[in-house]
């Protein structure tokens, strides 16, 4: 097996290897005029090209758009608005009912995406620490586990929409669960609250492995004998969790709420692919508001979703901010 | 109460008696195992039945198949169905046509006589069987064949390019002394903050501007820049000694040759990392592709299936047989790769 993988590496790297040796005369030739600092530059110089290109101008260009109205693409063709934009967005009689917003699809959106971060990332930190405390525990088959809650991991968001697609149809698994409880069908995916429910769930399913594996990390990183000095104590274990755990898992707590929270923000494929936001605008969340107004929709107005990705990145760049903050504080040991 | 204590902190010994906090453990991992690989196995499960079973409920949890017999004085072969007749008996009869709520019926041993039976009173006599042709008959006729191979291509190149740019960079990042390689580094790892979908609308207007639009490499070349691996790999070059570097440059080698046949050897395991990474993000990506793709064959998979799915009607024995192979690389790099991915997540915290 060994020899057969052996063999198969060399043949795909084969012509790389000559491809490399081809291209170094040249180089060698580039680094006699231009030193070391010029080799550098080349060894940058791809990556960059591409990150400049394809990250930092959109970054800086998003700004632009987002002042400019119109239905073109390019940029030179797009009168500039100035503000006006925002204001369309921002334009509301009263912000708790998102009917009466100028633009009632983004406040449904915002809505919508606020409740779904605030159930779905209680429920992920929830689900994950008490898996990572099980998987912390001494128990025959830890990999295997630990692999198992990984698996969806893997999984594409639309083949995870997919499957629980079949799962939630009128045919599907879960009604031939219900009905052998003895309780009546449903389409699940036909009712608001259920529909929303689906989507929380489903991401927590699909991504909790993920959050399970770093919270073991920190919790296989403490320190054995606090625990045992605690049981010699006699520590009650509440409040070893309390003052021994909890703290010292703190900055991983933090960083699986930060990631959660930046993720769950940007809910688009899995809950597009399950139920396309519907029914209705039950399950319309930012990101499928800025997909559909910038590219899907017939009128498309790619400022407005330029604007409206502006004010997601906002709210993005203040949760990282505070969460690294909060992250800070419970490394230092407080409580 | 020390039980109590490890469950909420670390394990408990072994060889003591049963505690509660043992059965919520193992409640928790059986249900754990139900709900990670339950739905995967009813999507494989479900992807090997016909149309007709599908749309059947109560669901069968295996695929069965209709047996047919063929019967003298039929050309094609007729389905079977087991008839109760009014005295209780049961009888296999096939039958020949339908008409409203009458079934015609012919016993196989008797061709000659004919038999009509009220479509109440009969079942269909199945066996498990596998509906291969979910499987063959999107992949030859509704360009699904195609899909794959987009895939296999975007996934493929992507990947290569990532780690060919990404280490290059990580070897001056981490090898080169140079006035601004900080803020290189810092304007590299503060754009990790920047997630795909707040720049949907510039980025396709750059796309578009490259001309890279409607094509493969428009999906490929905005996702290889990637900072994570930049990063990761930066991180394992800074452990190779220097001193290696040092003595090859007296041997007179090249600062390519350098990178290219020491460092990158030497890195292979951070690379090898960052491969698994990038194979599965790229073949998972969904959202951009769906915006830069509009010709259908050029389609990814993940567009594809979308598209299929999204249809008025949705053929499902086909959408699930090719979810299925959709599914395939990734449950194989799950299963014999999965341990480098978890060692890069707990490592690196990377996703």
């Amino acid at each position: 097996m060994t020899s057969l993988g052996h063999w198969a590496g060399v043949l795909v790297t084969a012509p790389l290897v000559l491809l490399a040796r081809a291209v170094d005369p040249l180089l060698r030739a580039w680094q006699r005029w231009t030193g070391i600092g010029g080799m550098a530059a080349f060894f940058l110089l791809p990556n960059l090209l591409i990150f400049g290109v394809f990250v930092l101008i959109p970054i800086v260009l998003n700004l632009a758009y987002s002042m400019t109205g119109g239905t073109e693409i390019l940029l030179a063709q797009r009168p500039y608005v100035g503000g006006e934009q925002y204001a369309r967005l921002l334009e509301c009689q009263d912000y708790s009912r998102p009917l009466t917003c100028r633009e009632d699809q983004f406040w449904t959106a915002a809505r919508n995406t606020g409740l779904f971060v605030l159930f779905q990332v209680s429920l992920m930190v929830a689900v994950s620490l008490v898996t990572a405390l099980i998987l912390n525990r001494e128990i025959k088959g830890r990999g295997f586990f630990r692999a198992v809650f990984f698996f969806p991991v893997l999984l594409s968001p639309v083949v995870v929409g997919l499957i629980w697609r079949w799962i939630l149809q009128r045919e599907g698994l879960l009604n031939l669960l219900v009905v052998n409880l003895g309780l009546e069908p449903q389409v699940w995916l036909n009712d608001r609250v259920t529909a929303f429910a689906a989507a929380v769930g489903v991401s927590t399913w699909a991504h909790m492995g993920f959050y399970t594996l770093i919270l073991l990390a920190g919790l296989q990183a403490i320190p054995r004998d606090l625990y045992e000095a605690a049981e010699m104590d006699g520590t009650p274990p509440a409040r070893v969790f309390r003052r021994i755990t909890l703290p010292l898992l703190g900055p991983n707590l933090a960083v699986v709420l930060v990631l959660a929270l930046i993720r769950g923000v940007q809910i688009f494929d899995e809950a597009y692919v399950l139920t396309g936001g519907g029914p209705g605008t039950s399950t319309l969340f930012l990101t499928q508001y800025i997909y559909e107004v910038g590219f899907a929709s017939l009128l498309r107005n790619p400022g407005l979703a330029a604007a409206a990705s502006m004010l997601m990145a906002g709210v993005l760049v203040v949760l990282t901010l505070v969460q690294l903050r909060l992250s800070r504080s419970s490394a230092g040991g407080q409580r | 109460m020390s039980a109590v204590t490890s469950f909420l902190t670390r394990r408990r010994g072994q060889g003591r008696r049963w505690h509660w906090t043992d059965v919520v453990t193992w409640a928790w991992l059986a249900a754990g195992v139900v709900l990670m690989f339950g739905p995967a196995l009813w999507l494989v499960a479900s992807s090997f039945k016909g149309p007709a079973q599908l749309a059947e409920f109560p669901p069968t949890l295996l695929p069965y198949v209709q047996q047919t017999a063929q019967v003298e004085g039929h050309d094609e072969p007729l389905p079977l169905y087991t008839v109760t007749r009014e005295d209780g008996t049961e009888v296999v009869l096939a039958e020949i046509r339908r008409i409203g709520t009458n079934s015609q019926m012919v016993d196989p041993a008797n061709p000659e006589e004919r038999i009509n039976v009220n479509i109440a009173d009969r079942e269909p006599v199945r066996e498990v069987g596998f509906a291969t042709e979910n499987y063959v008959a999107p992949l030859v006729a509704n360009n699904f064949l195609r899909f794959l191979w987009n895939s296999v291509f975007v996934t493929a190149v992507a990947t290569a390019i990532t780690l060919l740019t990404n280490s290059m960079a990580a070897f001056a990042l981490s090898k080169y002394d140079f006035r601004g390689r900080n803020a290189v580094m810092l304007l590299i790892v503060a754009t990790l903050m920047v997630p795909l979908s707040v720049i949907l609308v510039p980025l396709y207007a750059v796309v578009n501007a490259t001309g890279l639009l409607d094509s493969l490499w428009g999906v490929i070349l905005p996702t290889v820049a990637t900072p994570t691996g930049v990063f990761l790999l930066r991180q394992y070059m800074l452990t190779i000694p220097d001193e290696l570097l040092e003595a090859a440059r007296m041997d007179h080698a090249s600062e390519w040759q350098i990178y290219w046949r020491i460092v990158l050897p030497l890195t292979a395991p951070a690379l090898a990392v960052l491969a698994i990474f990038s194979v599965v993000w790229r073949w998972n990506d969904f959202l951009w592709p769906l915006i830069v793709l509009s010709r259908r064959e050029l389609y990814t998979l993940q567009v594809g299936l979308n598209t299929y799915a999204g249809e008025l009607n949705v053929q499902w024995h086909y959408i699930l047989a090719m979810t299925v192979v959709t599914m395939i690389p990734v449950v194989l790099i799950f299963v014999f790769l999965q341990r480098f991915i978890t060692a890069g997540i707990a490592g690196a915290g990377i996703k």
